[in-house]
C-alpha cells in the first residue's frame, strides 16, 4: 500500500488562508501500513510480513512558506505551487523508489540465475498442502486455486489478528512479533542463503568464521532495522530481508499457485486498502486518529525522517510536537543519532525567526522522501524471480516483467500524486507484470527466437 | 521502453496468430511478422509521443514561469533513446546468455561471426533508434509528413536489410552508411551544425554580453 502522508504536526500550524487547502487533504497521518506476519518455510514459527506502503507528500511546505499576511487571492496561486511541487516532487520519488525495487528485483534474479537451490523442488509450505503433480490440467488448477485459497485466508486471518491488537493497543505484543520473524529471517535465511551460494561457488567457509559473520550481519542489522541506524544501512537491510523472503516463496511456492497467489493478492490489496470495512482501510484510520506511526521497522522509507522539528518555525509547538514524535517513535531511524538531532535542531532553530522561509525549505526537501512497504517489495520480486526461474531460460520475459513493474510503480505513483489518499502498490504492477508475463513467454519469445535463428532485426 | 514492448507484443501476437491459422512456418509470414512489427513499432512511437506531449503541457500549465522542464529535444531525445535500449537488449541478451555457456559458433554451417556481427548490429539499431525518435518527433512537431515518411521508411529498409544476413557486406555496410546518414540528419534536426560542433570543441568561452538568471540562486541571509 502506498500512502501519501503528511506531516501531521504542521497540520497544526497557523496558516488563516490555508485552512480551506487543509480540509481538501487527507487527515494527517505520519505513516501507516498493515502489518502482516510471513510465514516461514516449514519451520516452526510462522510469520509473514505483509506489508503495506506509504508515501510522504510534499503538502507542508507550503503551508511553512506563507507564515505572513493572509490574503485570499493567494489561495489560487498556493494551489498551483503546491500541485507543481506535488508533481515535481512526485517525479523525484518515483525515481527514490525505482532504484531500491530494481536492486531487489537484481539480487532476486541474480541468485536464482545461479545457485541452483532456489529452483528445485524440495517441498512445500505447509499453507499450500495440495501438490501441483497431478497428471491432468484440471486436477492441477484445482489444487493452485485451493493453495491459493488457503494461503489468502492465511494472510486475511493474521491482517485481521494484527488490527485487533493495533486495535487493543498491544503494542508490545506487535513490537515482539516483529523482532522475532525480523531476527528469523536475519539470521536464518541469512545462514541458508550464504550456505547455498558457497556451495555454488565451491568456496569452503569454516564454521567460526561463518557464525562471526552471520551474527554481525544478523545483529547490525536488527539494531539498524527495529532502532537507530544511517539511513542507507537500513535501506540496505530492509531491500535484503526483502530479497530472501522472495526467494523462499520463489522456492516453496509450487508454480500455478505462484502465479494464481500474485493474482488473488493484488485483488485483496486493493479490496483490503480501497474498502470502508477492509482491515489495512481500519488500521489506516485507527493510526490517523491515534495520530501515531505504524510499525516503522516495516516500511522502507527513502528519506531521513527530519519529522521532529521539522516543520515548525516556533519553538513551544516544536517542544510538543517532539513528545509525541519520539514516543512512537522507536522503530524509526534518523540520519544522525538522537543526541546530535538535539544540537542540530538548536543550531537550525537560531537561523530560522530570521528565515523561516528559507531554511525551512531547505529541511523540508531533505525531509520529504517517499516509502513503501516491504511486502510489495516482496512480491515485486517473486513476480520477477519466477519469470527468471521458469521462463524457459528466457531473459526477455525476465526484461519485460521488470519494465511491467516499474510502470505500474510509475502509474501508481502517480495516482497517489493526484488521489493523495491511501493506494494499494501491488494491483496495477501485478497486473502489468502478470499480463507481460504471459504473453511475452507465449507470444513473443516464438517470434524473437525465430528472427533471432536467422539474424533478422526489427 | 513500455510502449516498445506493447509493440512488440502486438505484433508478436499477429504473427502468432498468422502461423496457427496458415498452420506453417515459412520465411513469408516471417516477413510480414517483421514488417508488422516494425509499422507497429512506429505507431506506438506517435503514440509516445502524443502521451509525452500531454504531459508536457500540464508540467508547463503547472510550472511557474509557464514552460515546461524539459525541453522537447530532451523529450524526443530520451523517447528514442528508450526506444532504442530496450531494442537492443530484447535482441541481444539471449545471446549474450548464450555466449557464456558451452558451444561453437557456426558448427552447423553458418556464419562464424554470428556474435560479432550482432553486436554490430545492435549498436545500430539503438542508434539508429535515437535519431529516429529525434526526428520522428521534431516531425511530428512542425506536422512534416515527409520527416515521418522518412523515418518509417528507413526502418522498413533497416529491417529489410537484416534479411539479407549471412551476407554481411550486403547487410552490415549499408546499415552503417544509414546509421550515419540518420545521425547526421538528427543532429541537423536537434540545431545542431558544424560551427557548433568547432565552438564546443574549441572549448571557446561564452561572450559576457548574456543575461544570468539568478532565480537558482537562493537569497544570502542577512548579515
Amino acid at each position: 500500500m502506498i500512502t501519501f502522508m503528511n506531516n501531521s504536526d504542521s497540520e497544526e500550524e497557523p496558516c488563516n488562508e490555508r485552512t480551506s487547502l487543509m480540509s481538501a487533504e487527507s487527515p494527517p497521518v505520519p505513516s501507516y501500513q498493515d502489518g502482516l506476519q510471513a510465514s516461514e518455510a516449514g519451520e516452526a514459527q510462522a510469520h509473514r510480513k505483509r506489508r503495506a506502503g506509504s508515501s510522504r507528500g510534499p503538502n507542508n511546505i507550503a503551508g511553512g512558506e506563507m507564515s505572513g499576511s493572509g490574503v485570499p487571492v493567494r489561495e489560487s496561486t498556493l494551489e498551483n505551487e503546491e500541485e507543481e511541487l506535488t508533481l515535481k516532487y512526485g517525479a523525484k520519488h518515483v525515481i527514490m523508489l525505482f532504484v531500491p525495487v530494481t536492486l531487489c528485483m537484481i539480487v532476486v534474479v541474480a541468485t536464482i540465475k545461479s545457485v541452483r537451490f532456489y529452483t528445485e523442488k524440495n517441498g512445500q509450505l505447509i499453507y499450500t498442502p495440495f501438490s501441483e503433480d497431478t497428471p491432468s490440467v484440471g486436477q492441477r488448477l484445482l489444487n493452485s486455486v485451493l493453495n491459493t485459497i488457503i494461503m489468502i485466508s492465511v494472510i486475511i486471518v493474521m491482517t485481521v489478528f494484527l488490527v485487533l491488537l493495533y486495535k487493543y493497543r498491544c503494542y508490545k505484543f506487535i513490537h515482539g512479533w516483529l523482532i522475532l520473524s525480523s531476527l528469523m529471517l536475519l539470521f536464518l535465511f541469512t545462514y541458508i542463503y550464504l550456505g547455498e551460494v558457497l556451495k555454488t561457488y565451491n568456496v569452503a567457509m569454516d564454521y567460526p568464521t561463518l557464525f562471526i559473520v552471520i551474527w554481525n550481519f544478523g545483529a547490525v542489522g536488527m539494531i539498524c532495522i527495529h532502532w537507530k541506524g544511517p539511513l542507507q544501512l537500513q535501506q540496505a537491510y530492509l531491500i535484503m530481508i526483502s530479497a530472501l523472503m522472495a526467494l523462499v516463496f520463489i522456492k516453496y511456492l509450487p508454480e500455478w499457485s505462484a502465479w494464481v497467489i500474485l493474482g488473488a493478492i493484488s485483488i485483496y490489496d486493493l479490496m483490503a486498502v480501497l474498502c470502508p470495512k477492509g482491515p489495512l482501510r481500519m488500521l489506516v484510520e485507527t493510526a490517523q486518529e491515534r495520530n501515531e506511526p505504524i510499525f516503522p521497522a516495516l516500511i522502507y522509507s527513502s528519506a531521513m525522517m527530519w519529522t521532529v522539528g521539522m516543520a515548525k518555525p516556533d519553538t513551544a509547538a516544536r517542544g510538543t510536537s517532539q513528545q509525541t514524535w519520539d514516543a512512537a517513535e522507536d522503530g524509526r531511524e534518523h540520519l544522525r543519532s538522537p543526541s546530535h538531532a538535539e544540537s542540530q535542531m538548536s543550531e537550525t532553530r537560531s537561523p530560522v525567526p530570521t528565515r523561516p522561509i528559507t531554511s525551512l525549505e531547505d529541511l523540508e526537501e531533505e525531509e520529504r522522501g517517499v516509502k513503501l512497504g516491504l511486502g510489495d517489495f516482496i512480491f515485486y520480486s517473486v513476480l520477477v524471480g519466477k519469470a527468471a526461474a521458469t521462463a524457459s531460460g528466457d531473459w526477455n520475459t525476465t526484461l519485460a516483467c521488470f519494465v511491467a513493474i516499474l510502470i505500474g510503480l510509475c502509474l501508481t505513483l502517480l495516482l497517489l500524486a493526484v488521489f493523495k489518499k491511501a493506494l494499494p502498490a501491488l494491483p496495477i504492477s501485478i497486473t502489468f507484470g502478470l499480463i507481460f508475463y504471459f504473453s511475452t513467454d507465449n507470444l513473443v519469445r516464438p517470434f524473437m527466437d525465430t528472427l533471432a535463428s536467422h539474424q533478422l532485426y526489427i | 521502453a513500455f510502449f516498445w514492448l506493447l509493440s512488440l507484443l502486438a505484433a508478436s501476437l499477429l504473427w502468432f496468430v498468422s502461423v496457427q491459422l496458415s498452420g506453417r512456418e515459412d520465411a513469408a509470414l516471417l516477413l510480414l511478422g517483421a514488417a508488422a512489427a516494425v509499422l507497429l513499432q512506429e505507431l506506438c512511437r506517435f503514440a509516445c509521443f502524443k502521451l509525452l506531449k500531454k504531459a508536457d503541457e500540464g508540467l508547463a500549465t503547472l510550472s511557474e514561469d509557464g514552460r515546461s522542464p524539459i525541453s522537447p529535444r530532451q523529450m524526443a531525445y530520451v523517447s528514442g533513446l528508450s526506444f532504442g535500449i530496450i531494442s537492443g537488449v530484447f535482441s541481444i541478451v539471449n545471446i549474450l546468455a548464450d555466449s557464456t555457456g558451452p558451444g561453437t559458433v557456426g558448427i552447423h554451417g553458418d556464419s562464424p561471426y554470428y556474435f560479432i556481427t550482432s553486436a554490430f548490429l545492435t549498436m545500430a539499431l539503438v542508434l539508429l533508434h535515437t535519431f529516429w525518435g529525434i526526428i520522428f518527433f521534431d516531425a511530428c512537431e512542425r506536422r512534416h509528413a515527409g520527416g515521418l515518411g522518412l523515418v518509417v521508411g528507413g526502418h522498413l529498409l533497416t529491417s529489410g536489410l537484416t534479411f539479407l544476413n549471412p551476407w554481411y557486406e550486403a547487410s552490415l555496410g549499408p546499415i552503417f552508411i544509414l546509421t550515419l546518414c540518420t545521425g547526421l540528419w538528427a543532429f541537423s534536426t536537434a540545431g545542431g551544425s558544424f560551427r557548433n560542433v568547432l565552438k564546443c570543441l574549441s572549448c571557446k568561452q561564452e561572450p559576457k554580453g548574456r543575461v544570468m538568471l539568478y532565480s537558482a540562486l537562493q537569497v544570502p541571509p542577512e548579515e
